[in-house]
């Protein structure tokens, strides 16, 4: 192969020869198949196609933001922007001792609301349970959410976290980001507000271009300045 | 169909067809990816004179619950035409020909997508003719594996898919629709082009198994051809013009 990243489609090969097949490319014969969109990178003994659309698919550990849909008396459904609703218990929230008849659950989370959870466990047979009873986690009380695509989150974070840290450092923001695409903005100031959601907005759309960072730290010191 | 004489001439002594095509020339194509902003994945194709829109909804829950099957995702797809895509009005209630085609673009597209990894899903293809003239379950197939894969559903592979046909004892490509009406066999092929494989392939009239072997190669050839276009439309949409 004459370099390491390339844009893909489906049925595009991306390589061949011995290596191990990871995300969403598939080995027929010796030939590695991607099957999505997306950039290809090849590793010293796998190959991986990162997808630049798609929907969100829970993964154990990730963090989203959902959106309270509905509870019975003993567990409240999440739209978590996937294919499948998240189930958060109540046991989760009222402790061990949760009695059904005793509590109610929207003295806690009506419907509506949204919630910093973790994805605590899912496979294909079950709805993905989610968590909200750790640090950082639990209902958000203030901020903007924006939605973006989930395939771009990862750009949004950016290489170590820097770029959602260069977005909050010069907008004095508090961005939340779920892998599931959903984001919450909240800051004191309202032109610091609307500079974030801007930020992350272009980071949405111009996700493909290569000196993403320097067109998103240009747009931030701009509009500072003026 | 079964060598109905017509009036018109299909295909002249210089092997030019009725409407100045060469015998393994296919009609204009333009494929656009995306364009709905509402659905998942979208595509538009213009195939000669056929004007098709394609939208992808999913993986989405399944209603009726029934429906849904705890080891797979199901695909659903629907071909719809439009009152005004045919010289007369056509009824928009569903036709039994319309059911059908349905089924075989379901049936095309299957082995391509991945719906294993999402059980409990379905994902909805919905293919809307606005235009319609001759070819469209090609056309629809074709359009309809862009918008899966702009809607990010994990594919095997592209279906490309295309018509051959026998038109005065001759084997063409792209089969419209005079030659449809007119021609002596109609042969549409859906094609994985990097796999190989043929999903699709069905046939109306009457070929001699030489004539039929050229029929499918014919038709491979011409899908690799539409596969080119699928690509360069996705290419655009996500990675802009030419780099790559």
């Amino acid at each position: 192969m004459d370099n390491k990243r390339k844009y893909v489609i489906p049925g595009d090969v991306v390589t061949t020869g011995p290596f191990r097949p990871e995300q969403n490319v598939i080995l027929e014969g010796n030939k590695i198949i991607s099957t999505t969109i997306g950039i290809s990178e090849i590793y010293d003994d796998s190959v991986k196609v990162i997808p630049l659309t798609g929907k969100y698919i829970p993964k154990i550990n990730d963090l989203v933001i959902g959106k309270v849909i509905s509870h019975t008396s003993l567990s409240w459904e999440l739209d978590i922007n996937s294919c499948y609703v998240g189930f958060l218990p109540a046991q989760d929230v009222f402790g061990r001792d949760f009695s059904a008849h005793a509590d109610e659950l929207a003295t806690k989370l009506k419907s509506g609301d949204l919630v910093a959870a973790r994805i605590a466990n899912f496979d294909r047979t079950r709805d993905p349970l989610v968590t909200i009873s750790d640090r950082d986690l639990g209902k958000i009380d203030s901020g903007d959410l924006i939605k973006i695509s989930p395939s771009k989150v990862p750009r949004l974070i950016g290489k170590r976290g820097t770029m959602i840290q260069m977005i909050e450092m010069a907008t004095d923001a508090a961005i939340t980001i779920g892998q599931n695409g959903w984001v919450v903005v909240s800051c004191e100031s309202p032109e610091g507000l609307l500079k974030a959601k801007k930020a992350i907005e272009m980071v949405n759309e111009k996700a493909h271009v290569a000196n993403l960072t320097d067109q998103v730290k240009e747009m931030l010191e701009s509009k500072g300045e003026s | 169909m079964g060598g109905r004489d017509a009036t018109m001439v299909l295909l002249d002594e210089n092997g030019i067809r009725c409407d100045g095509r060469k015998v393994d020339e296919p009609r204009r194509i333009m494929i656009k990816a995306g364009g709905l902003k509402n659905a998942d994945g979208s595509a538009y194709i213009e195939f000669g004179d056929n004007k098709i829109l394609v939208g992808v909804f999913g993986p989405r829950d399944v209603h009726p619950k029934h429906m849904s099957n705890t080891d797979t995702g199901i695909l659903r797809v629907r071909y719809h035409m439009e009152p005004f895509s045919v010289g007369e009005r056509k009824n928009p209630a569903p036709s039994r020909r319309e059911i059908e085609i349905s089924k075989v673009i379901k049936e095309a597209l299957e082995p391509a997508v991945m719906l294993d990894k999402f059980p409990r899903t379905a994902v909805d293809v919905f293919i809307e003719v606005l235009q319609a003239d001759g070819g469209t379950r090609c056309a629809a197939l074709t359009a309809a594996s862009v918008a899966l894969a702009d809607a990010g559903i994990p594919m095997r592979d592209m279906v490309a898919a295309i018509a051959a046909g026998k038109v005065a004892d001759t084997v063409i490509l792209d089969v419209n629709n005079e030659e449809d009406q007119a021609g002596q066999a109609d042969m549409p092929i859906g094609y994985m082009p990097s796999l190989e494989k043929i999903t699709l392939l069905q046939l109306d009239g009457v070929l001699t198994p030489e004539e039929y072997k050229k029929c499918v190669q014919v038709g491979v050839d011409g899908c690799k051809i539409v596969y080119e276009l699928q690509k360069k439309a996705l290419q655009e949409k996500y990675f802009g013009n030419g780099d790559n």
